[in-house]
């Protein structure tokens, strides 16, 4: 089973999207609201995404602590990379 | 939505963007319910920053470093030239919309280069200072500075392919 990291925000389309798809598809994930971050945290969270996407955008998936990072909502991808 | 005095706000704010792109010559995603959820962000983002920043965007939650993310951002038009619609998709192409078009992820644009200063100072006619050109509508006189005249004249409606370079006259 893959990690998977997903960095979103709580007011966007695309993140809410990736999200459903995967709960329908049962993947086991950890997320952020980034724009529900404050102070250290925000300073913390985006140190994160910034290694991963230097565009700092939204939704950034981070699979296997790096090993794929898909940014945006990329059905395809994601079926690929997860195999689901 | 459960609150119905949030749920009303929602639907009038996409009744209220729905008529102003309408009117400009822009469409707003037929996909109704991603478009309700994006309401929702935008009028969280009021809320919180005290205007309706990009909801798929990480706002600095100041208005000075913001100005560009405001919907309809300075990214919309470009973006949708480019890939049929805006970062979040809430503004689409017509072939987008009529279903001729598949939407993809559209990458972000901010932070990429302005046009450079032109070398000589002559060369600003037809330009602005900071190098942009300046597009006329022959229709209703509508002057417009930016690096493509809009789809449609906001004014008149007026397609692209009829703005001409001002002064000049140029196409």
């Amino acid at each position: 089973m893959a990690k998977v990291m997903l960095y979103a925000l709580s007011t966007c389309g695309w993140c809410k999207k990736t999200r459903a798809f995967l709960d329908e598809h049962k993947v086991a994930y950890d997320y952020v609201y980034v724009d529900k971050t404050e102070g250290e945290e925000r300073s913390r969270v985006l140190a994160e995404v910034q290694r991963w996407n230097s565009h700092l955008s939204f939704p950034t998936i981070v699979i296997d602590d790096g090993k794929t990072v898909i940014v945006g909502f990329q059905e395809d991808r994601l079926h690929e990379v997860l195999g689901v | 939505m459960d609150n119905p005095t949030r749920a009303r706000a929602v639907l009038d704010l996409y009744e209220r963007l729905r008529r102003e792109a309408e009117a400009a010559g822009y469409l707003l995603n037929p996909d109704r319910e991603f478009v309700l959820d994006l309401m929702e962000g935008l009028l969280t983002n009021e809320g919180r920053y005290g205007y309706p920043s990009c909801p798929c965007r990480l706002a600095a939650g100041r208005r000075q470093e913001d100005l560009d993310i405001i919907c309809p951002c300075d990214y919309r038009d470009p973006d949708l030239d480019e890939y049929g619609a805006c970062f979040c998709a809430l503004y689409v192409s017509e072939a987008v919309a009529r279903g001729e078009r598949k939407l993809h992820p559209v990458p972000e644009r901010r932070g990429a280069q302005r046009p450079a200063q032109p070398a000589h100072p002559e060369a600003l006619v037809g330009f602005t200072a900071a190098g942009m050109p300046i597009w006329r509508c022959p229709v209703c006189g509508y002057l417009c500075a930016r690096p493509q005249p809009p789809l449609k004249c906001p004014i008149c409606k007026a397609d692209r392919d009829r703005f001409e370079r001002f002064p000049g006259g140029s196409r």
